[in-house]
């Protein structure tokens, strides 16, 4: 493919993850379907029918059973792929951090929907967010374009440092909206993720081997270093195939952040997904008044970009980080602790202020937006600022 | 034994050579162990066939004795050995 | 802030397919090289509930991400809905009218106090006699294409026809097609 000549296509969120799908060919995808995620599995079912994949496609009864088979086929060499949102991901829980356990490179596409109760189809991160001490690699992109993307690069990512891989979306607000993707040539996805090439693979026949035995006192906690050190490794990893993707096609994704006229900010915010988007729209608006502000995405969360946190937010007065989820731990969001911890060393440190915003799916829009920048601006002259605030819920 | 460091392992916690059960002698775990008259055993093999640890030996059709070695002494054999036959007793361990 | 996208908030009711005319007309803008967002606004939606879709079209690429708030054209697919709060929300003095309607321009604007540009299109009349059923979104893009100029219709009857096909019948595809040149012939203005 020539380098940046794209083959322009209308497509939802979803459409986006299913054609990436269809086009990385994978060996086997179990999954189960599940508002707003629906349309990847159904989509690609179609594909199966149709005969455009070679797939061997599990329709499993449920969620815990469709990674499970995931697993399974994972762990005989397979090339791996399931699809996913809320209650299916919190029903996935306990297979996880089995997937990652044994270092299977399974790709999940996510699609960020509220977790019940009350009962909730719309966007928000609480699901993920619930999964993120689970093993697995986790990416949030902000639009259908980025999304496809990411889910090509998460398969070589995945794939070499063996690690189950998730990519994000925001359910309805991306997976139900269409926009302009720039897809690539069947040939030029395959070419760059190559074959899988396993750690060990069970229907080795000549080299027998068990798979998940019981792991005690004695050697439980070798593994888990061990898989601490794929995660390590993929902060390494990651980067480098970023570029050798934005290189070899032309695309122009960040890694793990993107700065967003950061240059000579005084004060930013950090936000994720679709909402940093808008967050972008209404800086630019704030900059042409003269105002010295910035954003900072945040677009992979494990593993966790401390460095460059540190690096790009570090010199600031003021910062606020957006969370599209609660902790419930009474101290904000559950990116807004952690970006505070990556900053708790630093000589000379930011003041640190965090939104929840958007759950269940609520609207963000400019007013919200500029109503963060206000606050964020407040702190930075000296303003006390509560350790967190709700922006766009009803007192 | 010197355990391995996590940078030894195999990767994924499997475990490479399968299967690995027969290195582990679970002999010792035991208190008593099965003797066998061989006056009295008809080879009827149901001892053989409900030992849960296949530690009764057999060849050409006759039971030969048992694998001491993985054998744990739970005396299922000489419980099902037939009531008119018994020809398996359960007998304490000398050190 | 300046206006960069040209907005576009369609009103209708589940089934008569608000979020396929928004989806028909993204991509159809696509192909004459503009960025685009076609996207609904779910609800617990039912056959018959009111619906709202949107389109954004610009030159560039299109970060923000929520509901269109002040439109700058606005599709009526059925004129009840002009009863309803939701659909007056954000109009300004420019916000162009295309609404489905059996009344002339005329009296649509006195029963419903419209001050703004209008047209209006029997798009249900057009579906039922050429489609078999009211399905009011494809005949009303053939009004928004006539009423905006936001296209050439060859170009847009190509794309709508393009994307009709891969999902259904052939006589499906033309009874569409035909719908839509006839709304696009039969609008009036006001």
């Amino acid at each position: 493919m020539e380098k940046g000549k794209f083959i322009k296509m209308a497509l939802t969120g979803n459409e986006a993850y299913a054609y990436a799908m269809k086009q990385i060919n994978p060996d086997v995808v179990a999954a189960y379907p599940i508002t707003p995620a629906t349309e990847i599995v159904q989509i690609f079912s179609k594909y199966v029918a149709d005969g455009l994949v070679d797939t061997e496609f599990v329709p499993v009864e449920s969620e815990h059973s469709a990674l499970s088979a995931c697993v399974g086929a994972s762990v005989a060499g397979a090339r791996v792929m399931t699809g996913t949102s809320s209650q299916g991901l919190a029903l996935m829980h306990e297979i996880l951090y089995i997937a990652a356990g044994l270092r299977l490179p399974i790709v999940m596409a996510v699609v960020n929907r509220a977790l019940s109760a009350p009962i909730n189809i719309h966007g928000d991160q609480s699901d993920t967010m619930g999964s993120r001490d689970s093993g697995w690699i986790q990416v949030y992109t902000e639009n259908a374009d980025e999304a496809y993307h990411s889910v090509i690069m998460a398969i070589k990512i995945a794939e070499t440092v063996n690690l189950p891989a998730m990519v994000m979306l925001d359910g309805f607000i991306i997976s139900h909206e269409m926009e302009v993707v720039n897809t690539l040539p069947d040939e030029a996805v395959r070419e760059f993720i190559g074959d899988r090439k396993p750690l060990y693979n069970l229907f080795d026949f000549d080299n027998p081997i068990t798979v998940g035995p019981l792991d005690l006192q004695d050697y439980y906690f070798e593994h888990k270093r061990q898989q601490m050190e794929a995660m390590f490794n993929a902060k390494k990893v990651i980067p480098e195939i970023v570029k050798e993707y934005n290189e070899k096609f032309g695309t122009d994704i960040p890694a793990f952040v993107e700065p967003y006229r950061l240059e000579d900010a005084e004060y930013a915010v950090v936000a994720m997904s679709s909402a940093a988007g808008t967050m972008k729209e209404v800086i630019d608006a704030w900059r042409e008044r003269g105002e010295k502000v910035g954003l900072l995405r945040l677009r992979i969360t494990r593993p966790f970009p401390y460095e460059e946190l540190r690096k790009y937010l570090g010199g600031l007065k003021a910062v606020g980080v957006m969370d599209r989820a609660e902790s419930h731990s009474t101290q904000g969001g559950p990116m807004l602790q952690e970006i505070k911890a990556a900053l708790y060393d630093l000589e000379t440190r930011p003041k640190v202020t965090g939104f929840v915003f958007g759950l269940g799916g609520r609207d963000f829009d400019d007013e919200q937006a500029n109503k963060i920048l206000e606050m964020v601006k407040e702190l930075k002259d000296g303003k006390e600022l509560p350790l967190y605030s709700f922006i766009g819920v009803r007192e | 034994m010197k355990l391995k460091s996590w940078k030894e392992l195999p990767e994924g916690a499997i475990i490479p050579g399968s299967p690995t059960s027969g290195e582990v002698k679970t002999g010792d775990w035991r208190t008593q162990k099965p003797v066998i008259d061989f006056n009295k055993c008809t080879h009827c093999h149901l001892c053989w066939l409900y030992c849960p640890d296949t530690s009764v030996l057999t060849e050409n059709g006759k039971i030969t004795g048992f694998d001491y070695d993985h054998c744990k002494g739970c005396g299922i054999c000489a419980e099902v050995c037939p009531p008119r036959i018994k020809a398996i007793t359960m007998v304490k361990e000398e050190l | 802030m300046a206006k960069k996208y040209l907005e576009i908030r369609w009103h209708g009711r589940g089934g008569m397919g608000a979020k396929t005319g928004a989806l028909l007309l993204g991509e159809a803008m696509m192909q004459q090289g503009k960025y685009i967002q076609a996207f609904p606004e779910y609800g617990p939606e039912r056959r018959g509930a009111p619906v709202t879709a949107y389109n954004r079209i610009a030159d560039e690429p299109i970060r923000i991400h929520y509901g269109i708030k002040s439109p700058d054209v606005i599709m009526i697919l059925d004129p009840t809905l002009l009863n309803t709060e939701k659909v007056w929300l954000g109009i300004r003095e420019d916000t162009v009218f295309i609404v489905n309607s059996g009344l002339s321009p005329e009296e649509l604007k006195k029963k419903f106090n419209i001050k703004n540009k209008l047209f209006v299109v029997n798009a249900t009349q057009i579906s039922e006699s050429i489609i078999g059923r009211n399905l009011p979104n494809t005949p009303m893009l053939g009004a928004f294409v006539k009423a905006t100029g936001a296209l050439p219709f060859d170009a847009f009857l190509k794309s709508v026809e393009e994307r009709l096909r891969m999902k259904y019948k052939e006589d499906i595809v033309e009874k569409n097609l035909k719908a839509i040149k006839k709304a696009y012939e039969e609008v009036k203005e006001a």
